[in-house]
């Protein structure tokens, strides 16, 4: 998978658990609480998410990574392209 | 002690047959039902009542997404009684309002969607949502209220089976005689349509109600009646000291005149007539009244074959001597709707005050010869010589009995 077809994963998770937000204008490289109104149990969500959809797990050493577009790309690419 | 008066200012609810007080009215007064087949989880198609409101007229879409269907139905009962008590949320000192909402059970439905979730994932609990606590606690539909108004008093639930719809009032009109708070918003809910153990826990004891149209499957005091219909559903109200009320010149439905909370002792699921009787009684020496004060008593029967006769009994000893005394029973249009189900029927019959008619009892093709009570108000509403004081029964297991009375606003 590409960094962008990973970025658009993380996205359509998005879309499901903050429904009432415009993701149209989102800045990849902002962090996401900064844009959105995400809580940390949304965050929690993204990482359930990844694993119910995907199979990725994410440690909670690494919730960090996933603090805005780009660096979740950038962390989970490998591990989506580790799996096929 | 000189309690003080306290009377209903604002009413919300959401019932199968009607969103608003004025659509649910209409539809009991032109013999209405709102009873449809629905889908449950392990169990298939069954007969149950089904709240049609719009969940995003007062919540956004994460709010639904995340909270319970029970705090939605709060929430929305909730704004809905607040909008039509005329006061508005950002003058309400929201420290000293109170939400109390009975519920007859609450984390079943979270519980059982769970365990279907990891079971897709072969019940491995790291797939258990993180939100199952919050969604659980008992306090659930009232917390998600207070969330959503910003109401800062307290809030809680009051779980007393299906006679948790009174006891959310009851509770209320002590909270504010005791001056804990200012204000109150309480009745009762139920999701409970939502989760399969109700279903299979009433079939199970074979007191599920089944008939090829939905529509007359409700049907207390007909020979013909074959159990219980579940619906979810939720009514609260505002009530507020008469004179706070008075001060600003608020909309009066009527005065909460007395009440009693009692207990069979007797019987996990059966019902108790001895009791249900003392509990009638003692809530109209309560309300400093006598049998024949009482112009409206809405019964509690859910249809069960034997229950319905034992309010009967009950009722029977009690108004023997009562030719103004009107019985009727809503569950019959809108099946029971558990921890809702003393509200909802309260505000039913609330307008009789006004327009003098006693909705009926639907759906008795065959009256059944135990339950012929005189008074009983079958199939058609009667206009009443007079309606000044109304009783509302809402019995539950483990032997619950509420009795509430509320009568005519007199200054």
């Amino acid at each position: 998978m590409t960094k962008d077809q990973v970025k658009q994963v993380v996205l359509d998770i998005i879309a499901d658990i903050a429904p009432d937000e415009d993701l149209s204008h989102l800045k990849s490289d902002v962090r996401l609480r900064d844009q959105l109104q995400l809580d940390s149990m949304d965050f929690l969500d993204i990482v359930m998410e990844l694993r119910k959809r995907h199979g990725i797990e994410v440690p909670e050493s690494d919730y960090l990574q996933l603090a805005s577009l780009d660096s979740s790309a950038e962390y989970l690419t490998p591990k989506f392209n580790a799996k096929s | 002690m000189k309690l003080s008066r306290v009377v209903i200012t604002g009413i919300g609810l959401t019932a199968p047959n009607g969103n608003t007080l004025a659509e649910f009215r209409n539809n009991l007064l032109n013999g209405v039902a709102g009873i449809e087949r629905i889908d449950v989880r392990y169990m298939g198609l069954l007969l149950a009542g089904v709240c049609h409101y719009d969940p995003l007229k007062y919540q956004k879409k994460k709010e639904v997404r995340v909270g319970t269907r029970a705090g939605s139905i709060s929430i929305y009962c909730a704004r809905e009684a607040l909008a039509d008590s005329g006061v508005a949320l950002d003058t309400l000192a929201k420290d000293r309002t109170g939400i109390y909402i009975g519920c007859t059970e609450h984390g079943n439905v979270e519980t059982e969607n769970e365990i279907y979730n990891v079971s897709k994932f072969n019940y491995d609990t790291k797939y258990w949502s993180h939100y199952h606590n919050p969604r659980t606690v008992a306090n659930n539909p009232a917390g998600e209220t207070s969330l959503n108004l910003g109401i800062t008093g307290p809030a809680y639930t009051i779980g007393a089976a299906c006679a948790a719809g009174n006891l959310g009032l009851i509770h209320a009109a002590q909270m504010l005689r005791l001056g804990e708070v200012d204000f109150a918003i309480c009745g009762g809910i139920s999701e409970s349509i939502h989760t399969f153990g109700i279903f299979a826990g009433f079939k199970s004891q074979n007191a599920l109600a089944t008939h090829e149209d939905p529509k007359k499957a409700s049907r207390p005091f007909d020979k013909a009646r074959n159990g219980i219909v579940i619906s979810e559903g939720g009514c609260l109200y505002t009530l507020e000291r008469l004179e706070d009320a008075q001060a600003r010149r608020a909309k009066i439905y009527g005065e909460i005149s007395g009440y009693c909370v009692n207990s069979d002792a007797s019987d996990y699921v059966l019902p108790n007539p001895v009791r249900q009787a003392e509990c009638v009684r003692k809530s109209i020496a309560n309300a400093g009244l006598t049998p024949q004060d009482i112009h409206i008593v809405n019964t509690h029967a859910t249809a069960t074959p034997l229950g319905d006769i034992q309010e009967c009994q009950a009722l029977g000893s009690v108004f023997a001597n009562c030719p103004d005394t009107h019985i009727n029973n809503t569950k019959s249009f809108i099946g029971h709707a558990m921890g809702a189900a003393g509200a909802l029927e309260l505000a039913g019959n609330l307008p009789s005050f006004a327009d003098l008619m006693v909705h009926p009892t639907i759906n008795v093709d065959d009256l059944d010869p135990q339950c012929a009570l005189p008074g009983l108000v079958l199939n058609r509403p009667v206009q009443a010589k007079r309606v000044d004081a109304i009783l509302n029964n809402s019995f539950g297991m483990l032997g619950i009995n509420s009795t509430l009375i509320v009568k005519r606003f007199v200054p």
